[in-house]
Order: structure tokens, then sequence, then C-alpha cells
């Protein structure tokens, strides 16, 4: 496999990560990039098919929206939905400071 | 006499528990001594469940000693993929980032087990997130081969298949969205099945490509996967996209399976399966004879758009997972960095310290595909490209009743041998990827050994909710042979 496809640059993927929330060090950066690279070339193997006027297909069965009726249902309750919580406070999760009080 | 017990199918454990030929206490524990000999080297499970698992056995037990109806799967040992939720032990997707994950709730198929009196004896391993195809994925362990413990089991069900072949349950669930129930079935040489997309409920599975994801179970016997079909299959009002019984109706799966498909039409796509290995070609060829001699047409078939399974598949699927896995926030539920400067890095540092590569590489690739400026290149044209996938099947179906093709290209491979090559692993699911993206059912089923006395897997697809015939179709094969008879030699048995 060639070092560099070019498909993908390293200023890609580290806009990429930013977008998925992660945080990938240099060194996994720079595999990233290659290994996004090859399969986003063989994924160019796509481009042999002529798709115009094909519709594209999300969903392989025919589904619409499915609606219920608009009943009152028991739901899972405060203590269930928080048990997993890293960190509780109360009836709440627990974050860190999120505005900052110069803006405030 | 413990050997015979674990070597019964479902539906012949079951039918002794009844009649009290066997006990489920005995048969669990023959289960639980079998996971005590061969799990330190087999690796199959992440959690098991002794006390709980004895203790609904003696409850189906008592219920037949006193007369009482019981379930379908009375007192049947049965296993689970650690991605569906259960109220019982956690829920870790073989992901660090769940790894102290306990689910508020059942995942559907969980508590249609439990209502048929299945007994739950543990959580097997999988690729993390069901991301991958030789389990060397999980971020919690590593599952190996029965039949050969330097190989790889398959993937992502690899915890489910290798615990039914080694007999350390006698029925597993799976999930299958690039054929990840039944390539490791045809890698542990054990029957795997992925039904239509839609006739099993998602809820409660823990969701990697929704559009793609489809329940379902692997097996020892056809017949028990028709069983554990009548179990698990059926609409929910828990998931939108399990489809209402009016218009894919229900069938008793069990009931015609010893009545062979007469005048059947199997397609071969000749293409196709020269790019297997010989001994698999040579398999399948087999397999086909078998057929033939059953007095079944076979009819070249070609699916031209084949070839572009793969590459739309990585692209779909990856979208769609790279949404599914952004509600791990740190937040919520699941690992959470230990001391982030801000709020940002409560998610992108917990994510980067718990996800694995892999699940890391397809978040991207999909975050990719879904980005502006390259949405319809990649993204828009998969979806394209997989429309032209499915109208192959829809004229295949014209022509013939049912697919027969490969699981794989190759048998189990060598743990370590291709995970250093994200594309080369891809590749090797170039059998099994387009009937998730078509929706259609698929099976596998052992149909022969290689030179190195491994499994081969025949592949049978049939049209959308046709897996009433497709188990039929695939019973005259099993009923002709004697492949799924055969049980890995274990080091301790």
């Amino acid at each position: 496999m060639t070092e560099n496809t070019q498909k993908i640059s390293r200023a890609d993927v580290e806009k990429v990560a930013k977008l998925a929330r992660l945080q990938p060090s240099e060194a996994e950066v720079e595999e990233f990039t290659r290994q996004l690279g090859a399969i986003l070339e063989y994924v160019e193997k796509m481009n042999e098919l002529d798709t115009e006027g094909v519709e594209p297909l999300a969903h392989c069965l025919p589904v619409s929206n499915v609606f219920r009726d608009d009943e009152v249902k028991e739901s899972l309750g405060t203590d269930k939905t928080l048990a997993n919580a890293p960190q509780r406070d109360g009836d709440f999760f627990r974050v860190p400071k999120i505005l900052d009080d110069s803006n405030a | 006499m413990s050997g015979e017990l674990l070597n019964l199918s479902c539906v012949e454990l079951r039918d002794k528990i009844a009649s009290g030929q066997v006990s489920s206490v005995e048969a669990t524990k023959a289960i639980f001594s079998a996971i005590d000999r061969n799990e330190p080297y087999i690796g199959a499970y992440i959690s098991t469940f002794k006390e709980q698992a004895l203790e609904k056995a003696k409850e189906v037990d008592e219920k037949i000693a006193s007369g009482k109806a019981v379930g379908p799967l009375g007192g049947v040992p049965i296993a689970i993929k650690d991605v569906l939720c259960t109220t019982f032990g956690a829920t870790t997707c073989a992901s660090k980032i769940l790894e102290n994950f306990h689910a508020p709730y059942n995942a559907t198929v969980v508590q249609k087990l439990l209502d048929a009196d299945a007994v739950i004896v543990g959580k097997t391993n999988l690729d993390e997130f069901a991301m991958g195809s030789s389990t060397e994925n999980s971020g919690l362990k590593q599952t190996v081969n029965p039949w050969d413990t330097t190989r790889v089991p398959g993937g992502s069900s690899g915890g489910s298949a290798s615990a039914v072949a080694a007999r350390m349950c006698f029925a597993a669930l799976g999930s299958d969205t690039g054929g990840s129930i039944r390539q490791p079935a045809s890698f542990c040489g054990v029957v795997g099945l992925k039904p239509t997309y839609g006739r099993v409920s998602r809820y409660g599975l823990v969701a990697y490509g929704s559009s793609l994801d489809q329940i379902g179970p692997l097996t020892k016997t056809v017949g028990d996967t028709a069983l554990m079909l009548n179990i698990i299959a059926g609409h929910d009002s828990n998931d939108s996209t399990s489809v209402d019984e009016s218009i894919a109706p229900l069938a008793d799966y069990t009931a015609e399976l010893e009545k062979p498909i007469e005048g059947l039409k199997i397609g071969v796509v000749r293409k196709l399966n020269s790019g297997a290995d010989e001994p698999i070609k040579k398999a399948i060829d087999e397999a086909i004879g078998v057929y033939k001699n059953l007095g079944t047409e076979i009819v070249e078939i070609e699916m031209p758009h084949f070839d572009y399974a793969i590459a739309s598949y990585y692209m779909v699927a990856t979208a769609e997972a790279s949404s599914n896995l952004a509600r791990y926030d740190g937040v919520h539920y699941g690992h959470r960095t230990a001391e982030p400067r801000d709020y940002i890095e409560v998610y992108s540092k917990s994510r980067q310290e718990a996800f694995g590569k892999e699940v890391q590489r397809r978040i991207m690739l999909g975050t990719y595909a879904l980005s502006s400026g390259y949405y319809d290149a990649y993204y828009l044209k998969a979806l394209k490209v997989r429309n032209l996938i499915r109208g192959d099947f829809v004229k295949a179906y014209e022509k013939c009743d049912c697919i027969v093709m490969p699981i794989s290209p190759t048998t189990a491979f060598k743990i370590g041998e291709k995970i250093a090559d994200p594309l080369t692993m891809y590749l090797s699911d170039i059998y099994t990827i387009a009937a998730n993206l078509a929706g259609v059912p698929a099976i596998s089923i052992p149909c022969g050994f290689d030179g190195d006395e491994l499994p081969v897997g025949l592949q049978i697809l049939g049209p959308n909710f046709t897996e009433s015939k497709l188990l039929r179709i695939a019973r005259m094969f099993e009923s002709k042979t004697n492949y799924h008879k055969r049980f890995p030699e274990l080091v301790t048995s």
C-alpha cells in the first residue's frame, strides 16, 4: 500500500476527529490518514457505476412514520435513568461548568 | 453421559426435559462444568450467571413436576451476545466505554427467551460494538476458535459461535450487520441465521448500523434455528422498524421443516464463487451436487453489482455508526475521563480513552462520509449503489427460489493475520454484506471441512420474509449430510 493515497489529508483527519469528538495522538492521526486513505480509495470503486436516476435507498423496507396513540405510559423514572450516570448530583447529571463566569 | 447430553440439540433437550428424562438443572450444571473446563482457553463469555441460571432451571423443573405448561425452550441453557440489553449483569458491547453499564430494561428478544422458559447462562464476547469480522476487536478479551485455538472464531458474534461449537450452551443469539452471525457460524461449524430486516425487534440491541442490524440465532441444527426464530420473531411496538404482521405474516417455522420444496430452483453466481479458496469452492460445488440429487434445478444467475457491496456497506454502516455512537458522551452513562479540563473534554477524552481503534476508525470514516462537501460523493452514492444491489436480488429471485454461495472466501484465519490491515479485513466480508444492504434473509449451514479440518459454511439467501422456505431448503441439505453432527475435539472434555 502506498504511503499517502491523497484521498484524505492529515488536516482532514484532524478535522473529522474534532467533529467526532475524538482526540487521536499525532501517531494515531498519521495511522488513520493512511488507513482511511486506503479505504476511501477502495470505496471510490463505486464511481465505476452510473447511478444517474437511481434513487438512494436509506432503508430496505417501505416504511413511513409510525405513530402511536397519545397515551400516558409508565416511564423509566429518575432513579433508573440516573443509575448509570458517571457523576450524579441529586436528580441531575453532573458535568463541568459549561459557561465561563466572564460570559455570564 | 455428560458428553452426550451436551451434544443434544435444543429440540431434543427440551423434549427430554419435558418428559422427565433429564432435568433442566442437570443440563444447566453440565453446561457450567463445560464452561469451567473449556472457557479458560476458549474465552467465549464476557459474563456468566450460574446462580440465576440454576434458579431458573429449578423453576422450570418444578413447573414440569407439578404438571404446569412450560415455554417452547423449557429449561434449555442459552447464551446471548453481549450487545443485547439485560437487567441482569452488565451490557458491555465488549467496549471499555460500557464496561460497567447496567441496562435498565431487557431487550425484547431477551424477554422473549425468558418468557419461553430459556435458561440464560451468560453473555458472549464480540468485536467491540459488533464492528469486526474476527472478534479480535473486543475491548475486553480474546475468543478463539474451538476447532483450532490458534485461529479466530469469526466475528462479530464470535463468542456466540464458539460457545455453541464448544458446547458451552445449546444455542445463542447474535446480531448481524454485515455477516456477524453467518460468518462466525461458518468459521465454527454451526448454523446461523440473519432474518429479514424487520422480522425481529431490535429494541434493546445496542445500535451499530440501524438500517442493517438484525438479531438472529446460532444453533447446532436448522431445526433449532427454526425453534429460536419462532420465539424471537414478530412485531414490537418498541421498534417501529419491526414489520407489521399483517404485511409480513409470521409462521410456525418448525411446522413444515421436514417437507422438501418441490420444483426447487437454486440460483448460482458462477463468477462470484470462483473468488473463494479451492476447498471452499469444492465444498460449495458438492453442496450444489447434493441439491441436484434431490431433483433441484440449478439456475445460473448474475449479480452485476455484487462487487460494489463492500464499498457501499462501509459508507452506509459507518455513517450510521458515527451517528449512533455519538450517544457515548461521558455524561449519561459509560466511561467518563477522570479529570476533564472542560466540558468538551468530557466528550472527546472519554471517547478517546474508551473506544478501541476499529470503533474510532469507523466513527471517523462515517463522519467523513457525512461531512459537508463529501456527502454526495460518498454517502449518497453508497445509498444509490445499495439500491442497485437490492435490484440485483429482485431480478435474481424472478428466476430462482434462493441463491447459494460461500459465506467467506477463506475458512477461519489465524489470530493476528488480518488485524493490522483494516481494508483486508473488510474485504473478507464480500459474500455476506449484500444481504444486509438488501435486507434479505440468509443462513449459513455447515457444508464441509478444508484440509486443516476447519469447517466450511454454505450460504443460502432468500427473498424478504421467506424464512419458512429458506429453513426448509437448508434442512433439505442438512438431512442428507452429516457435517452438522461433527463437533470440535476440545482440549478437556
